[in-house]
């Protein structure tokens, strides 16, 4: 056997070493970015809050202007502490879509009679499909649509106050 | 105060490693006789000032004495005793101090009893010991210090993280510890006989024992973590392929290999740089496992005690150990003679092959394993799974199980196949027709193979012993024969539970049911129940086959309060024949909860099948020692006889 071969070992541990070395330099990140990120909205067609109001279809992102999509329930806890901040971004001009999760039509209007209503329509997912299809595992999530309906950011957890300005960037940025 | 008194004992013990180390080095050179007899006396004591140390880490947990940070940060005054004790080692800091006490108890193990090999070789073997050793003592003091004061002392403890606050899970980890720090007894001689130039017979009997313990610590421990990872992650997976459990796969890949390796070597004085290159590989697959899991460089369902400063010390030191006996194998592995001769059909031969698929599995899952973190180098996540790992390993699981059909029945140096034909071909039908069966059946790929070859395998295993007098076999054969029986019967489990599995998810209200595999599955109610620190839904269920009696299936839903975090507590049925798992998930409206319901025919051979491979192991270890106890009574009464005859003819 050539005397050179038993350096074989030596080498490839090095360049593992190096490669560790090198990773463990890197910051971590600790968030995973959901695959939805880029791509455009399922299509989906929903019932409006109450029965009067109009339905919410997907095609209703693609008219050119960026929002909001906000995934809560009445239900949900932390959808009520997110409440002042989903209000100040409506009063910095985000326009805001919401969408109810296994909810009724009562419960809604008592919710935003209650904490207020930021929302420029309300739609209903009585079986969570659409907060599926679009990624989301729990409530309150928040995505930033672009005009094409592509999703660009999704906010995981209730909006913080300092997460408002990120926000409201992240929309300028989806113009 | 016992507090003090570890710390004290660790520093001690460290100052006793230095001394080790230097007279150790010393004593390889020739003027360094009269200092270098003081390497044993050096190790033995260091062996016992760390067992006080950990001896004083047990008593604080014990008596639960908050003004130690590591106690106050893990324990909590209400938990069980028992897992009070475990929450000794069931963290990082504790962690380390058991991986430096067994090393150093193994150390001074070394240093009492092992008279075979010539001094030289044993001072350098105690060297590296100590000089592995010091590395660990100064990642203990300087990085992770169990003995850590508050002041003041915290008014209650932070709690034991629920998802280990279990029975099998408190002696998981040290297990598998026992096995690595096995590997680092291996990987000292290895160190010791290439420094001396003396890879002998000698040198491999000396260490199968550590070799040999290391593996049957390692196989319990991943026996272990796979039926707690089956019945407590609620997935109803018994291996997932996780960085994590490919950290403790690879170094008992490499144990394997070495074990058969340094047996060949022991035997016949052959193969001795390939067991020496095995016996690096083996260590240094348990520090990277190590590194990995601490490090945080790798995404885990189980990655704990993350932290990159403690990551770069393991490095650190993996890059130093590793690094430097890799460094020593490449200038002196040439000058090691190939050793003895075999020839093609032989046992050597065999076990050749044997080594060769091991260290190929061993590749696919080090690849598999580092792969991402090769890619993400470059900016690409990735992610490994089950489709990579399971078909490529079995590319070289399926030759290796039908060279272990034959490999235990051929001789020594030379033999011929013809010989072992006549025996091997009852094995043979069995796999055949096992296979034909399965492919009638539709079984897919994997799966048949699995069947074939295990049921081949259980016949194959148990030649062996044909035509021997049971009662006169040594006990190293039936470890052998129990622990390839155990691989054919795991190997069986496996394929019965990927091949015949079924799987059902559905809404019950209480008092509906469910039918599975011949199984009908009743939901009487959901209640709430409470513990000593958590509270639960508990699902009441009964589960009857066919007509026959009911069985209970109490499957949890449980709330840790201190810290807050939730775990599923599956539910198992156990009858000969496989296991009922059943699941509680969240409630699913109108007053239904969502069940999930498994049925795994078979798949507690998978754990019966790794205890049984344990159980050869130790069968083993007994024989080797019991031969060596033999042996040495031999010798002595040599020795007496000589004196008396030399005493006559004066």
């Amino acid at each position: 056997m050539n005397r050179l071969s038993f350096f074989i070992p030596l080498v490839i541990f090095l360049l593992f070493a190096a490669v560790a070395g090198y990773m463990l330099t890197q910051p971590k990140q600790e968030t995973v970015e959901s695959a939805m990120i880029g791509r455009p909205l399922p299509a989906f067609d929903l019932p409006g809050a109450t029965d009067d109001a109009p339905r919410l279809a997907s095609a209703y992102f693609v008219d050119g202007t960026p929002r909001l999509l906000n995934i809560w329930a009445s239900w949900c806890v932390p959808c009520v502490a997110e409440a002042p901040q989903l209000e100040a971004l409506r009063r910095a001009g985000a326009p805001i879509v919401g969408i109810a999760i296994r909810d009724t039509p009562e419960d809604i209007a008592r919710f935003t009679q209650r904490y207020g209503n930021p929302y420029v329509r309300i739609a209903r997912d009585d079986i969570s499909a659409v907060q599926q299809a679009i990624g989301s595992s729990g409530v309150p999530e928040t995505f930033v649509i672009d005009g094409k309906g592509v999703i660009r950011h999704q906010h995981i957890g209730d909006i913080r106050p300092d997460d408002v300005p990120e926000l409201l960037q992240q929309l300028e940025d989806a113009r | 105060m016992m507090a003090n008194i570890g710390l004290a004992a660790l520093w001690l013990a460290t100052a006793l490693c230095v001394l080790q180390l230097a007279v150790g080095a010393l004593g390889m050179r020739d003027q360094g006789e009269e200092v270098a007899r003081l390497v044993r006396p050096a190790a033995i004591v260091q062996g016992g000032l760390v067992a006080i140390a950990f001896a004083s880490l047990i008593w604080v947990f014990a008596i639960t004495d908050l003004s130690v940070a590591l106690v106050a940060a893990n324990s909590h005054a209400d938990k069980p005793l028992i897992f009070k004790l475990a929450g000794a080692w069931g963290n990082h800091e504790g962690s380390m101090l058991l991986w430096v006490t067994v090393m150093a108890v193994a150390g001074a193990a070394i240093a009492a009893f092992e008279y075979r090999l010539p001094e030289r070789t044993m001072r350098a073997t105690l060297a590296a010991q100590a000089f592995v050793g010091l590395g660990f003592y100064a990642f203990l003091l300087f990085s992770s210090n169990p003995f850590a004061r508050l002041a003041p002392p915290a008014a209650t403890g932070a709690g034991l993280n629920p998802l280990l606050q279990d029975i099998g899970l408190a002696f998981h980890p040290p297990t598998l510890y026992f096995g690595y720090v096995g590997l680092s007894v291996a990987f000292s001689f290895v160190v010791g006989a290439l420094l001396t130039r003396q890879v002998t017979p000698d040198f491999a009997r000396a260490v199968r024992p550590w070799i040999l313990g290391a593996w049957v610590f390692l196989t319990v421990g991943i026996t272990a973590g796979s039926y707690w990872a089956y019945y407590e992650l609620g997935w109803g997976g018994w291996w997932f392929w996780d960085p994590v459990e490919n950290a403790s796969l690879m170094p008992w890949l490499a144990a394997t290999a070495l074990l058969h390796s340094v047996g060949v070597l022991a035997a016949r004085d052959a193969l001795r740089t390939w067991t020496v290159l095995l016996g690096v590989i083996a260590f240094s697959m348990s520090m990277v496992g190590t590194f990995l899991v601490r490090s945080g460089v790798l995404t885990s369902v189980h990655a704990f005690a993350v932290d990159p400063e403690r990551g770069a010390f393991i490095l650190a030191l993996l890059t130093i150990y590793i690094g430097g006996a890799l460094a020593l194998f490449a200038l002196r592995g040439g000058s090691i003679a190939e050793g003895e001769r075999f020839a093609l059909a032989s046992r050597e031969s065999a076990l050749v092959v044997n080594n060769v698929m091991l260290s190929a599995i061993l590749a696919v899952v080090l690849v598999g394993t580092l792969y991402p973190l090769l890619t993400e180098a470059f900016d690409t996540r990735v992610s490994v799974g089950p489709p990579y790992f399971n078909p490529v390993s079995a590319i070289f699981a399926v030759p290796m199980l039908v060279v272990m059909m034959a490999g235990p029945l051929l001789r020594w140096r030379r033999d011929r196949l013809a010989r072992i034909a006549r025996p091997l071909a009852a094995a043979a039908a069995v796999t055949v027709v096992a296979g034909l069966v399965a492919v009638a059946m539709g079984v897919a790929l994997l799966p048949l193979l699995g069947i074939a070859l295990g049921l081949g395998l259980v016949v194959a295993s148990i030649l062996p012993l044909l035509r021997r007098r049971l009662t006169r076999t040594p006990l190293t054969v039936w470890g052998m024969v129990a622990a390839h029986l155990g691989i054919a019967v795991a190997v069986l489990g496996m394929a019965s539970e990927s091949g015949f599995s079924s799987e059902r998810l559905v809404a019950l209200e209480p008092g509906g049911q469910t039918q599975i595999a011949g199984w009908t599955v009743h939901l009487e109610g959901v209640d709430p129940v409470a513990g000593p620190n958590w509270t639960a839904l508990e699902a009441r269920m009964t589960a009857r086959r066919g007509e026959g009696a009911p069985y209970e299936l109490r499957p949890q839903a449980r709330s840790f309060t201190d810290p807050v975090q939730s775990t599923t507590e599956s539910a198992l049925l156990t009858t000969w024949n496989g296991q009922l798992y059943a699941v509680l998930g969240n409630a699913a409206g109108e007053g239904r909860w969502q069940v999930r319901l498994w049925w795994k025919p078979f798949v507690t051979l998978i754990w019966l099948g790794g205890l049984l491979v344990a159980f050869g192991g130790v069968l083993s270890i007994a024989g080797h020692l019991l031969v060596r106890r033999r042996q040495g009574a031999i010798r002595s009464q040599l020795v007496q006889r000589r004196a008396e005859l030399a005493g006559a003819t004066v």
